[in-house]
């Protein structure tokens, strides 16, 4: 009885405040869309560094047969000069920045040159003599690149110390602006969505003040007067939810795997499995936002 | 008087054991006020008073004179700002807010404005009452063609009160005050917007109720009602209590 009585007097202020409860859920779609992009766009940059960051290594390139580098005027790397540096990067100074060490020689480079190239018809006129050795350094933490380029740039026969972490940190960068953006716009959205459910639940409790002023006067609980409300704007929010989650897994099975994935391929995209993973997330902040709604209304305007 | 007393939530006198006929008064206001404003000429001023159980009792005067506020002390729609306020043995300055409801479902209440719901039948409109508070389906589909019944709209029960007379819609009230049978039933002028013939009627009623043992505490400015009923009445003037008379007229002076 209690319940199928709440449903029903549920079902009234929706269906009574039609347009409102609509604009409730767009609302919220919009605006939890916007936190869901800007946490799959973490998702991605996490997902980003960890498979990079596990990949990328310093490379030291020596000095080939010509260069234009002051430290390479003397011509081309000496062995001895290669194997102070490789002395070096195994010794104390250094153990505790340096895992791995591995030496490419300039054949090393010349058969990983043409197995990469192998389809190329001007890899054909490349010689191992045109290539550079370098010593490939993969660091315990890859945040601390300065150290290896601090104590071999400028060396004699060093032609230049690179970080492979150079190459993507832009890309992570844009990402992160993005992300930031995202959640700039999601915090004024679910500002916007918050005073759209207090107004709502207001008008509400407003067109049913009769109903709520006899209920007061015969001894309803304020649970009970006050519950269709609160369902009201959790149910409008959490429709509101569902749509972003929809949209954001349209967003990610054809945007980014369809489309992105196809053309810009060198990067680990995120599947829809992120979209499920950031799902009650949202869920939770929709029923938080109706939840704080209510609180703040219904006490005002349903009071015993 | 057994009956009665079952159907009022039992109130015990554990501390001084008193004699088995001896019921706390019904209402009880010790040396009341109440200010709307500060600085303001107070709607109710020292007012002391007890009702027992089954008593029907008249509060007259002139508009102003706290009639309402005093039913609204009663309700705990308002909380005094001197004295205190015993509602069916409850002391009302102490007693919490999420237990008001509770106290509201021992005090039927009418108005003037019957205050019906205009999209019910008049059976949804009795019935709502009990809803609201949680009654199983099968005591409302008892309850409610029963009490339809005592206030004399039986058969009526599918029209909407825009098809009924002020005075059927006043026993619509009247009957969504007393479906849950409470101790105790306030009338803030029931026969205000009634004419004369329909008000003896509400009255009849309203006696009826007082008979099954219902406390009735009624505001009203219908001097003809009160003096026919020779009923206890009391007199506020500018929030003070005036007259206390048993059996009493509308005015003493005449």
């Amino acid at each position: 009885m209690r319940l199928q009585f709440i449903l029903s007097e549920l079902g009234i202020g929706l269906r009574r405040n039609l347009s409102m409860t609509v604009s409730v859920i767009l609302v919220t779609f919009v605006s939890l869309t916007f936190v869901g992009a800007a946490g799959l766009l973490q998702v991605q940059v996490d997902q980003m560094k960890d498979d990079w960051y596990d990949r990328v290594e310093v490379s030291i390139f020596l000095c080939p047969d010509q260069s234009e580098q002051p430290t390479c005027a003397s011509g081309e790397a000496t062995g001895e000069q290669i194997e102070a540096i490789g002395a070096e990067l195994a010794g104390e100074a250094l153990e505790p920045y340096v895992q791995d060490v591995f030496f490419e020689s300039k054949d090393d480079a010349y058969a990983a040159f043409q197995e990469r190239f192998a389809d190329e018809w001007w890899a054909e006129g490349v010689t191992a003599d045109q290539l550079q050795a370098s010593y490939r350094v993969a660091l315990v933490d890859p945040e601390q690149y300065q150290v290896i380029s601090d104590v071999f740039t400028g060396r004699q026969g060093v032609e230049v110390v690179r970080d492979q972490r150079q190459v993507i940190e832009p890309l992570i960068l844009v990402l992160n602006r993005a992300s930031l953006v995202a959640a700039g716009l999601a915090a004024v959205m679910l500002l916007s969505a918050v005073l759209l459910i207090t107004t709502t639940i207001r008008l509400s409790a407003m067109s049913r003040r009769r109903e709520t002023g006899i209920m007061r006067l015969v001894g309803a609980s304020n649970l009970f007067i006050q519950l269709p409300f609160m369902l009201e704007g959790a149910i409008a929010a959490t429709i509101g939810a569902a749509l972003a989650v929809a949209g954001l897994w349209f967003g990610v099975t054809y945007l980014v795997q369809d489309w992105l994935a196809q053309s810009v391929q060198f990067v680990p995209y995120i599947g829809t499995d992120a979209v499920w993973t950031i799902a009650p997330l949202l869920v939770g902040v929709a029923i938080l936002l109706a939840a704080i709604s209510s609180v703040v209304t219904l006490s005002r305007y349903t009071k015993v | 008087m057994g009956h009665v007393r079952a159907l009022v939530r039992p109130v015990p006198p554990r501390t001084c054991p008193a004699p088995d006929d001896w019921l706390p008064p019904v209402i009880r206001f010790e040396n009341v006020s109440k200010v709307y404003a500060r600085g303001a000429r107070p709607a109710l001023d020292d007012v002391d008073l007890e009702v027992e159980r089954g008593e029907f009792v008249f509060l007259v005067g002139a508009s102003g004179s706290g009639k309402s506020t005093f039913l609204r002390l009663v309700l705990r729609e308002e909380r005094p700002t001197a004295g205190r306020v015993f509602v069916a043995g409850k002391d009302l300055s102490t007693l919490s807010t999420w237990k008001v409801p509770h106290l509201r479902r021992q005090i039927g209440a009418v108005f003037q404005d019957f205050r019906l719901l205009p999209n019910k039948t008049v059976f949804e409109n009795v019935a709502f009452a009990l809803q609201v508070i949680g009654k199983p389906k099968h005591h409302i589909l008892t309850t409610v063609p029963d009490t339809l019944e005592l206030v004399g709209l039986g058969g009526k029960e599918k029209r909407r009160p825009h098809e009924l007379s002020g005075g059927e819609q006043q026993r619509v009230a009247i009957a969504r005050a007393f479906v849950n049978r409470p101790p105790i039933l306030l009338a803030d002028e029931p026969t205000g917007n009634l004419d004369p013939t329909t008000s003896v009627g509400i009255m009849r009623l309203l006696d009826r109720i007082n008979r099954t043992g219902t406390t009735v505490v009624m505001a009203t400015h219908d001097d003809e009602i009160v003096d026919q009923m020779r009923k206890r009445v009391i007199e506020l003037e500018n929030g003070r209590m005036v007259r206390d008379q048993s059996r009493g007229v509308y005015g003493s002076d005449r």
